[in-house]
């Protein structure tokens, strides 16, 4: 997995509440795997028409934020269904990092799994946030996990919380599977432990 | 004395294998649910050269892709079959138990798990999807998870969890006439919004959640991820006990009684603090459905679809307006008369007997005026309806009786309705694009889906039934 260290770049505002993964990437695309071609699922109903064709009020249509890698969304980005493709198809567009008042809970941490930042920030925050990039499309956005802080457009810099856990694997790019394998000898003597406590389990 | 504790701590605390940082703590999974759309965990897990470290602590089935109609005749469509043939070809290879779409037993992972007593109190368990929280209704601590957690599970029997906050969502009061487990759930959600229960794990608690059936349980269980919160429980109590007893995964003999004097003393502590309380008046919840694409935008069916002026906030306010133009409805419209243009039942929400039996009640009798769609949740509660003579009931009525499956509530097996229409249903998600591209879904319980379905409108199903 790619580390996180700190990120500088575009951020493209989402404005609307609850936005969910089944908008993030329709159910129908979920039989494919990311590969050539998986980038066009990424909001895939509300940015193209019927015909296929970019419907141009949608933002990440417009110009300035074609090379945007970070979202910054508002309450509850990402709620509903646990599809891990609504991360894998906005890693396929670039977006290493979302920012948002709250997130569904699963989507945050499937982000992590992948390598890609939640970052939370108070409500008014993200607003202020979300304005500037409108006010000045294609504005950056520096994201520094070591720092736990996020620079908007404006130079201003909001500290943000992360758990310990969380910020080491993604400094590190680490792989869990294999951090989890090497606690195999209490995983094991956890094991003994059910067998003689709650031997029908 | 020791310090009283949560159901969710109590279960917590038993599960956990090892600290690490941040506060995290790494669980193990009693069980693991695995579907059709599983399959992508178990390659990268062979990619790995990793193999399934405790298969007899799964469980699998194949439901969200499955066709509800010909199925005798095999899957038609090959990337479909391909997907179903993966997970039997998988789960065979590893030892994992797996009821196929032939299979008497087979139906949806959230049916099928309490139905063959793999659910049980005082467990961790987990499902790559996110109405896992379902099980909770049997006093089990359950959570959707990502795909990525399932390879994680597969290979280690373990979860790095981050202890989330825990909610009381106390419902007390009898339930008004045909006021149905759906109502209260979908009242919750209105209640505490459609992200009230981030970060939270939420115990539903009181007198109205105390005279549940299971099934009833499961429906308000189910719904948790729609008001934001991962897991939803019930603490265990006879009507649990009796429902688990005797099914094929429960333990049985001396066991049972060893079990069940540990399953008592699941239940939170008098006097445990939650970090957060709400309590909601059970009996004064009337018949809900939804206006807009978000679960939370449920009202009781006897008001009008609000004025977007009324938000507290522009986000709000534009959020609004949005939902409105999406499903094509006018602000003061009431609710009950609103035409629809087909009726599903069925889904891991509303697919059980409980739910087939409230929607027969109304469509006894009476005739569909629109295309009704009523898909079991399993194998077993379809043949259970058909002793009963639902079927016969259902297509009397003129509605369709398929075979199990998520069907139209994701609409992943082809299941779906067309653009623009109007579907009355007694799935989860209202959200744009869920049952089909620009198809507008109302959410609201089985007996309010087989009144829509029999007066072609929303409908106030008290209007219709005998008290």
């Amino acid at each position: 997995m790619e580390p996180f260290g700190t990120l500088e770049a575009a951020a493209v505002p989402i404005d609307l509440p609850n936005v969910d993964t089944d908008r993030i990437i329709p159910a129908r695309f979920l039989r494919h795997a990311p590969g050539p071609g998986y980038e066009r699922y990424l909001f895939h109903d509300i940015r193209f028409d019927d015909e296929g064709r970019e419907r141009p009020e949608f933002i990440l249509n417009q110009l300035p934020y074609r090379g945007a890698r970070i979202v910054v969304a508002a309450e509850n980005f990402a709620c509903g269904s646990s599809r891990e493709a609504a991360v894998w198809v906005l890693a396929a567009n670039g977006f290493r990092a979302c920012v948002a008042p709250s997130f569904g809970d699963i989507f945050s941490e499937n982000c992590a799994k992948n390598g890609l930042l939640a970052v939370v920030l108070a409500a008014d925050v993200c607003a202020g946030l979300r304005r500037q990039l409108r006010e000045r499309p294609g504005a950056t956005v520096v994201v520094d996990l070591p720092a736990q802080t996020i620079r908007g457009p404006d130079g201003v810099r909001h500290a943000f919380e992360v758990d310990g856990f969380r910020k080491e694997c993604l400094l590190r790019g680490q792989d869990e599977i294999a951090l989890t394998l090497s606690y195999e000898p209490a995983i094991a003597a956890y094991e003994a432990r059910r067998a003689a406590e709650w031997p029908w389990r | 004395m020791n310090t009283p504790r949560t159901m969710f701590e109590k279960i917590w605390e038993s599960h956990v294998v090892a600290r690490g940082p941040g506060g995290r703590a790494l669980l193990y999974v009693d069980r693991l649910l695995l579907h059709d759309g599983s399959g992508a965990a178990f390659e990268r897990l062979a990619r790995r050269g990793l193999t399934v470290r405790r298969p007899g602590q799964s469980l699998a089935t194949a439901d969200h892709y499955v066709p509800t109609v010909g199925r005798a005749a095999g899957i038609a469509d090959p990337a479909v079959r391909a997907m179903v043939e993966r997970l039997q070809h998988y789960t065979a290879e590893s030892g994992i138990d797996y009821l196929g779409p032939t299979d008497a037993r087979q139906g949806i992972v959230h049916v099928i798990g309490p139905e063959q007593g793999f659910t049980e109190p005082g467990l961790f368990l987990v499902c790559g999807d996110s109405h896992t929280a379902t099980h909770g209704a049997f006093g089990c601590l359950a959570a959707g998870i990502g795909s990525s957690e399932v390879e994680h599970v597969l290979a280690t029997q373990c979860l790095w969890q981050r202890h989330p906050k825990v909610m009381r969502v106390t419902v007390d009061g009898q339930r008004g006439f045909a006021v149905h487990a759906k109502d209260v759930i979908l009242a919750i959600i209105a209640a505490i919004g459609a992200g009230g229960g981030t970060g939270h794990a939420i115990e539903y608690a009181g007198s109205t959640i105390r005279a549940m059936s299971m099934d009833e349980r499961m429906t308000v269980c189910n719904m948790s991820i729609e008001a934001g919160a991962r897991a939803g429980m019930v603490a265990p109590d006879d009507t649990t006990y009796t429902y688990v007893q005797g099914r094929p995964w429960a333990p049985k003999g001396d066991r049972w009684q060893q079990v069940l004097a540990f399953w008592k003393t699941l239940a939170s502590d008098t006097g445990a603090v939650f970090d957060r309380e709400v309590t909601v008046d059970g009996a004064s919840i009337a018949p809900m459905v939804t206006w807009g694409t978000s679960p939370e935008t449920a009202l009781p069916v006897t008001e009008r679809v609000p004025d977007p002026s009324s938000a507290p906030d522009p986000g709000r306010r534009a959020s609004m307006e949005r939902m409105l133009t999406y499903m094509g409805l006018a602000r003061g419209t009431p609710l009950a008369g609103i035409p629809v243009d087909r009726v599903f039942i069925g889904s891991c929400t509303n697919s059980r007997l409980d739910d087939l039996r409230a929607a027969a009640a109304v469509a006894r009798g009476r005739r569909a005026r629109v295309p009704a769609l009523v898909v079991p949740g399993s194998g077993m509660v379809k043949a259970a309806a058909e002793r009963e003579g639902l079927d016969r009931v259902f297509q009397d009525a003129g509605f369709e009786w398929r075979e199990p499956g998520c069907s139209m509530c994701v609409g992943m097996n082809g299941d779906l309705g067309r653009s623009g229409e109007r579907i009355a249903s007694t799935s989860n998600r209202n959200f744009e694009g869920r049952q089909g591209k620009g198809v507008r879904t109302h959410l609201m319980s089985p007996a309010m889906a087989a009144a829509s379905a029999v007066t072609g409108a929303i409908a106030d199903v008290r209007t219709l039934e005998a008290r």
